[in-house]
């Protein structure tokens, strides 16, 4: 057993873990923040993403020990209260999910891609991006139109600050 | 059009759960006291089971049990079961082998379980389950249906001599055979429709907990259908009488058909959590759903179509085997029959019919319905034919499909059917005018100057979905009646909570249910709170699949609502003193036709509720429900046509544009209809591209992984072009078809057809991986 202290959504956290124990079971077994899922366990499908430092990374493929000292962030994190992260508020606004399984993972990953992008997005750059994050719904065509949405509106708040 | 009413794109309000992470899934559920479910599977896909060693995994931290198929049987656990009967064209029924949930003396299939670990945590459970000693006795495999049906072949079950489960025959043989006879042109085609496993992004899961002081046990289950897992769960497998089972399908993640069947796993679940007078939770990984969920397709098919001289169809003769693996699943039997040889008429007149169907045993996993089941399969194989004879004949393929076209409705198929709406002129022309079908030729001869193969092809399919009047399918060998039931209660302030028997795992209920009362009513979304997934709450139901949520189960809540109007006019009529056949319901009020006498919604529930005031002999309260069966099935139809452009030095298929135009009759809410059409296509294109499943000689599933399985991803699918036609399904009050499977049933063709036009070889098999087609092109060549 090991402790691993994070912060995780803008609290300190200390927990007793097996060795092997995964990040992602952590988050979900330990710490009841059951929005990180697991779709695949053979980290292709990006159920499991969330942000350590800023990030995004797959849980299901992080030992909870590797993340000790870090920051976490995960879906149940981002929204300010009651107001949506931009991206949140894209995804329900161009219908980016169905069955919601893969929308945590993907929301975090579109995150990312926006910081890492900025404002320089076009469709394939968010089709070759998205590559990790598979969605068995949606056709990946509402995901697509979201990602670019909340990067516009992301390059708006960003400016507002 | 309210803002918020029928066809209205209003945004989901189950949304704001999924997007924040409080979703609550299967897998999330936590009882006091939960133990945790591993079990142990085979690593051979044929073998006797001689003996099972748990004293390994007894002595390990955690472990709070192992147990096996012998004390299932023992404690007289039924076998599952396939529920509907087929018979061969000799008469006799279906041979169904037994299939036990854990089995205790042979296994048919790699990863079928054998024993399940209890222990305290997952990773305790996983660690015993592999620390079970199980000897095998390995036995001859087959793992193809050419290999199973050959003499001498290994034997499955005792009960099926040859592996052969059915024979089955639909249509005039001697009639088709006639018209194929004199034919002025007769196209032949061999067609592969490859195996696929469904993979919703939520692996299967279960929570079962006993409560010995009631005797009762509850079920959270990844259920597209959780009255109808109750029913087969009490009648079937005697885990418990009814009153005594509750099934909660709470938040699915996407279902496909896979989350339709009552698989061993819940079951043991169930049994075990009895057992060890513990909750117990299971949740398969990734490669035991590929080894456990039911898969979908896998039919080997030869067919002729013949044409006389003015390119008319005259006669569809088909022969398919189909492989339903190692035990049939619980409508395994139906699909490669009822909804599958019933569409092979497409969207054509063709006088003559006749299809033969022989479904195998194979030492593979089950196979069931799939996304479309069946239909998909009946509709790459008329588009694969029809554009196959377009190219023989040296006729344009939209032309020869137009010629060819059914244009008076209704009309009586030969294999059952009977399609009651359509216009299918409507949309090929939709879908070739999006496309540009006509500046095709330019497009083709510009990319040729830059050495690429540019190809398109149509698919114009039809389906049968909205299942399923029961008495008919009754007549065709279903075990259940595929009616559906509503409640709908009107609360004291006027809210409304909506009991449906339709189950929502991706598509949207809560909002487009809600529409359609809000729009009835005039009162907004927000007043409407639908409640699905519970055996406990809902009356009754059966559930999500075959497009059926719209046509069937959305009528249902019609009846009911019907219903409670009625008694709210009563009401209304009586407070206003005024005749209750002038009373008009609108922007939530019910008024007094031409004065300005209105009273509330709310206030008219409230009466209902306070009884003070009621109309001499009526009931207190304002609850109605509703049982609807549906009188025919519904026929979305539509076009869709592909448009690619393939490397001959790479093989490498780019997608240039994709065209869907629909024809789902009424639509509630556009913006949910298009994303079921989206993810249908996703599905289709994967098929024909990139999800191939392999089984090696031993039985073996070579593709147990999302890194040896290709699923789409997003960088694989262009944008789609959606678009609609509109007939209204006359079966229905509001004029619905259903839309959930068409993306997948008529996509494949297209992809296909577009390809093989590229390339000029029609000698294709699915998925057209780079690797195929760079064989295909070169084969071409060489046959130059």
């Amino acid at each position: 057993m090991s402790t691993v202290k994070l912060t995780i959504n803008g609290k300190a956290v200390t927990a007793e873990v097996e060795d092997r124990t995964l990040l992602v079971h952590l988050l979900r077994d330990q710490l009841g923040l059951t929005g990180t899922h697991v779709g695949c366990d053979t980290s292709q499908c990006g159920a499991c993403v969330v942000h350590i430092d800023g990030r995004a990374v797959k849980s299901c493929t992080t030992l909870a020990v590797q993340a000790s000292g870090a920051t976490v962030t995960t879906i149940e994190g981002i929204a300010k209260g009651d107001e949506l992260h931009p991206m949140q508020a894209a995804f329900r606004d161009n219908h980016g999910l169905q069955c919601g399984y893969c929308t945590p993972g993907m929301i975090m990953s579109a995150i990312d891609i926006v910081h890492r992008y900025g404002g320089n997005l076009d469709e394939d750059t968010v089709r070759a991006e998205l590559e990790g994050n598979i969605c068995r719904c949606t056709g990946y065509h509402n995901i697509v139109k979201s990602v670019l949405d909340a990067a516009g509106r992301m390059k708006v708040a960003a400016a507002a600050e | 059009m309210s803002v918020e009413g029928i066809g209205a794109s209003v945004v989901r309000k189950e949304d704001k759960r999924f997007i924040t992470g409080k979703g609550r899934y299967v897998d999330d559920v936590r009882i006091h006291g939960m133990t945790y479910a591993a079990f142990v599977r085979s690593p051979h896909a044929h073998a006797k089971v001689k003996r099972i060693d748990p004293s390994e995994a007894l002595k390990m931290p955690g472990v709070v049990a192992v147990l096996n198929g012998q004390q299932l049987a023992d404690d007289k656990v039924g076998n599952l079961i396939c529920g509907w009967m087929i018979h061969s064209k000799d008469g006799s029924p279906m041979k169904m082998g037994a299939w036990p949930a854990m089995a205790p003396e042979t296994v048919r299939f790699v990863g079928q379980a054998v024993a399940v670990v209890l222990a305290e945590s997952r990773n305790q459970a996983r660690d015993a389950a592999d620390a079970v000693v199980v000897d095998y006795e390995e036995l001859p495999v087959v793992a193809d249906v050419r290999a199973a049906i050959a003499p001498g072949a290994p034997q499955l079950h005792p009960e099926a001599p040859g592996n052969i489960i059915y024979d089955w025959v639909i249509g005039d043989e001697a009639a088709t055979d006639a018209a194929i006879k004199s034919a002025a042109h007769l196209v032949s085609i061999d067609l592969i429709n490859n195996r696929l496993v469904p993979n919703a992004m939520e692996p299967r899961a279960a929570v079962a907990d006993y409560d010995a002081a009631e005797d009762h046990y509850t079920l959270y289950t990844t259920s597209q259908n959780p009255h109808v897992a109750r029913l087969v769960l009490s009648a079937f497998y005697n885990i418990a009488p009814e009153h005594k089972l509750r099934v909660i399908a709470p938040d699915v993640g996407g279902g496909f058909g896979s989350k339709i069947y009552i698989y061993p796993e819940e079951m043991v679940a169930l049994w075990a959590s009895k057992k060890i007078q513990r909750p117990v939770k299971w949740t398969a990984d990734r490669t035991e759903s590929f080894l456990t969920d039911a898969h979908g397709r896998d039919h080997i098919t030869h067919a002729q179509m013949a044409f006389d001289k003015d390119h008319k169809i005259v006669g569809l003769k088909v022969k398919t085997h189909a492989n339903l693996g190692a035990y049939m699943s619980l409508f395994s039997s139906s699909v490669p029959t009822y909804l599958y040889a019933t569409l092979l008429s497409g969207q054509y007149v063709i006088p003559n019919i006749h299809a033969e169907v022989i479904s195998v045993y194979t030492n593979t996993t089950p196979v069931d319905a799939y996304r479309g089941a069946g239909r998909p399969e009946a509709s790459f194989l008329v588009e694969r034919l029809m554009e196959t004879a377009a190219r023989q004949l040296k006729v344009n393929p939209a032309e020869l499909r137009r010629k060819n076209f059914i244009t008076q409705f209704p009309y009586q198929t030969p294999v059952i059917m009977a399609y009651d709406v359509g216009d299918f002129n409507a949309s090929l022309d939709a879908a070739k005018k999006a496309i540009d079908y006509d500046g095709f030729p330019a497009r083709k001869a510009k990319a040729k100057q830059e050495g690429k193969l540019r190809g398109i092809g149509l698919s114009c399919y039809i389906e049968a979905c909205g299942i399923a009047p029961s008495k008919a399918v009754g007549s065709l060998g279903a075990g259940v009646g595929l009616w559906e039931s509503a409640e709908v209660r009107v609360n004291p302030v006027g809210t409304i909570e909506i009991l449906t028997g339709s189950h929502s795992h991706g598509q949207g209920h809560e909002t487009t249910f809600a529409q359609v009362v809000a729009d009835r009513l005039g009162i907004s979304i927000g007043q409407v709170a639908i409640v699905h997934g519970d055996t406990d709450k809902v009356q009754f139901g059966m559930g999500t699949y075959g497009s059926r949520s719209g046509p069937v189960g959305l009528t249902a809540i019609v009846k009911a609502m019907e219903k409670v109007e009625a008694k709210a006019k009563k009401i209304a009529a009586h407070q206003l003193e005024a005749s209750e056949g002038d009373i008009v319901i609108e922007d939530g009020q019910f008024k007094v036709a031409g004065t300005d006498k209105a009273i509330a919604l709310p206030m008219v529930a409230l009466a209902a509720y306070t009884a003070h005031n009621l109309p001499d002999g009526m009931e207190p309260g304002l609850k109605e429900s509703a049982f609807y069966d549906p009188t025919n099935f519904t026929f979305p139809a539509g076009t869709h046509i592909c448009e690619v452009e393939v490397d001959p030095n790479t093989g490498k298929t780019t997608f240039i544009n994709f065209v869907a135009a629909d024809d789902f009759g009424r639509m509630i809410n556009p913006m949910i209809v298009e994303g079921q059409v989206h993810g249908g296509l996703a599905q289709g294109i994967g098929q024909a591209l990139l999800e191939g499943t392999v089984y090696d000689d031993n039985g073996q599933l070579v593709t147990a992984s999302f890194m040896d399985y290709t699923m789409p991803r997003a960088d694989d699918l262009p944008s789609f072009n959606v678009s609609h036609t509109t007939t209204l399904c006359p079966g229905n009050p509001l004029g619905i078809k259903g839309c959930g499977e068409a993306g997948a049933i008529g996509s494949s063709a297209a992809v296909i057809n577009a390809i093989t036009d590229a390339i000029g070889n029609d000698n294709l098999v699915m998925p057209a991986t780079p690797v195929r087609v760079w064989n295909a092109v070169h084969a071409k060549q060489a046959a130059e």
